[in-house]
């Protein structure tokens, strides 16, 4: 790096040079409209297509009182945390037992290019064209899981999964996982994989057996990658909207309304309240950077 | 080392896995074999049994249902296409470039600019939807391909990736020798370090097509004229009334957006799994 200075002549404006591309895009197309959203809260924008708006009079904050207030919102909310809790908890189950299948050193899984390849490829495909796959596949009451459960005698009658508050919340949760634990698997296997080998074999000599290895070494070498993978999962998770919205449209009774789903209800349907959607925008981008906080800290803290 | 007990195999513990396996590529499978079976059935075979193995001979029948509606397949394509070609060549182009920047060079902000990058990765685009409505509005770019396309050449997430990589394989050495040889800077950049990037550069334009190809909430504010629809857009209309029975048509729609995925994804496998496990795409 010390040859950036070379026959007296300075390389350094080549650096501001080349990232101009980037730094003159980021600030027009990605933060003025970050900046837009965040203004947009204390306005009184609405309408369709409209730009022309004022600063709210009197309370500044009405729109994020508004929004907080809300029944809908709030809702979303506690949806938002459910579906993204009831599928990452088991996701990083599966994907961390399957680690330990694919890595053990003991007993060697053949094909395991072919399963991970099977396992990665739904996280591919269009999240939109899943969830109404999906809707198809539970449809009542002659979708083909309805087939498959009353023929082989699981259930009597049809069940109808999409009129269920709690059946279509796991189904979206369901979908979820399906979609992301192959992803999950393949980061941790990658992780396990970056772990000196040496540290295994010292083990294994000193007579310790797979569970003891895989709790005293996989698992305290894999907490970076971990915590990584619960980052990028709950990020993804909290702004969660092609599914929940392709599936069922938030419903039944708004029992998969997520608070991107409300950020688009309320913008581009009904009323078009942008402003109110602006606030609902700001607040979870808030509840996002707060969690991703925490999570730092607490990774922070113990090392 | 003691090879005696550390190289037994327990034959129960192992059947078990291959069952659970089994049942997990089955999992995977299942609904898009129903899927592609279903799109060459018709509606009344759909609703005696849901679940058939054997392809029936509705294909061309569920095909012509589409004609004249808002799904049409061939559009949403090329749609679909123009955007995620033109977004992957400005995000791996660019990204490169902007490693490049980061790498190669010394200078003052390189540290601040790094960090405000590895900030903007964090933030979903869903959160900042809103205000980049109303600009693109603003400034005419609703319901224009190029919308989707120019923000592209910003991506933070693909320029951390390309410098890990860059890091890790462009040796600085070459890069004097080809100053010493005359070389100027860009051309440096594009005939030196390029090449080196291949292999990174492959991995990123995977991704980045397929993250643009199966985009939503964006191109489904930002577009809403019929024939700039692209075809997630268009999948979503399957759900409309239009087609409420012709199962057989919706899952020949699923299919036809699910195929150009399937070929990408069984021809470079090997690559995609390997960018995952490099880290290269984001969850």
């Amino acid at each position: 790096m010390e040859n950036t200075k070379k026959h007296g002549f300075s390389y350094a404006k080549y650096g501001y040079l080349f990232s101009i591309p980037f730094v003159v895009i980021f600030l027009i197309f990605h933060l003025y409209p970050t900046i837009n959203t965040a203004i947009l809260g204390f306005t009184d924008c609405k309408g369709l297509g409209n730009t022309t708006w004022h600063f709210l009079q009197g309370d500044i904050f009405r729109n994020f009182k508004t929004v907080l207030a809300s029944d809908t919102f709030r809702l979303a909310l506690k949806n938002t945390l459910v579906l993204w809790i009831v599928n990452f908890i088991p996701q990083m189950c599966l994907a961390l037992l399957l680690t330990a299948w694919f890595t053990s050193r003991r007993n060697k899984i053949r094909g395991q290019g072919f399963f991970k390849v099977v396992f990665y490829m739904p996280n591919i495909i269009t999240a939109a064209t899943v969830a109404i796959l999906f809707n198809a596949l539970f449809a009542y009451p002659k979708g083909p899981v309805n087939d498959l459960l009353v023929s082989w005698g699981i259930l009597e009658n049809s069940f109808n999964f999409q009129v269920s508050q709690t059946a279509a919340r796991l189904t979206v949760s369901f979908i979820q996982f399906w979609m992301w634990y192959g992803y999950t698997m393949i980061i941790l296997i990658s992780g396990v994989l970056g772990i000196n080998p040496e540290i295994f074999e010292a083990a294994e000599i000193d007579g310790a057996n797979n569970w003891q290895m895989f709790w005293q070494i996989t698992i305290p070498n894999l907490k970076t990658i971990m915590i990584y993978t619960l980052i990028t999962s709950m990020i993804g998770g909290l702004s969660m909207y092609d599914i929940p919205k392709m599936y069922l449209a938030g419903g039944p009774n708004r029992a998969t309304t997520t608070v991107s789903v409300f950020i688009y209800d309320q913008a581009f349907a009904g009323s078009y309240m942008y402003n109110r959607a602006a606030a609902a925008s700001m607040i979870l981008f808030l509840i996002i950077a707060a969690c991703s906080a925490v999570v730092f800290y607490m990774m922070r803290d113990k090392d | 080392m003691s090879r005696l007990h550390s190289r037994k195999e327990n034959p129960v513990v192992k059947t078990l896995i291959y069952i659970v396996l089994i049942f997990l590529t089955i999992l995977s499978l299942f609904p898009f074999v129903i899927m592609v079976v279903n799109s060459t059935r018709n509606t009344p075979e759909i609703q005696t049994h849901a679940v058939s193995l054997i392809p029936s001979k509705y294909l061309l029948q569920n095909w012509a249902v589409f004609g004249g509606k808002t799904f049409n397949p061939g559009r949403g394509f090329m749609n679909s296409f123009i955007i995620s070609a033109g977004a992957t060549i400005c995000t791996v182009y660019f990204s490169t470039l902007t490693a490049y920047a980061l790498v190669a060079y010394r200078w003052k902000m390189r540290d601040a600019f790094l960090t405000l990058i590895l900030c903007v990765m964090m933030i979903p685009p869903t959160v900042t939807s809103i205000g980049t409505y109303q600009f693109m509005y603003k400034i005419g770019m609703t319901n224009n391909l190029l919308a989707l396309i120019i923000p592209a050449i910003a991506a933070p997430s693909s320029v951390f990736f390309m410098r890990q990589f860059m890091l890790a394989s462009l040796p600085l050495e070459l890069l004097d020798s080809a100053r010493i040889d005359g070389s100027k800077e860009f051309r440096t950049f594009n005939q030196i370090a390029m090449p080196i990037m291949k292999p990174a550069m492959a991995t990123q334009a995977i991704f980045c097509f397929v993250n643009s190809w199966n985009q939503l909430f964006l191109p489904s504010i930002l577009l809403t004229r019929n024939e700039l629809y692209t075809m997630p857009i268009m999948v979503s209309q399957l759900k409309g009334d239009i087609y409420k029975v012709e199962y057989g048509a919706v899952y020949l729609g699923l299919t036809l957006t699910v195929l150009p995925l399937f070929i990408i994804y069984f021809a470079l496998s090997k690559y995609i799994i390997a960018g995952v496990a490099l880290g290269g795409v984001k969850g």
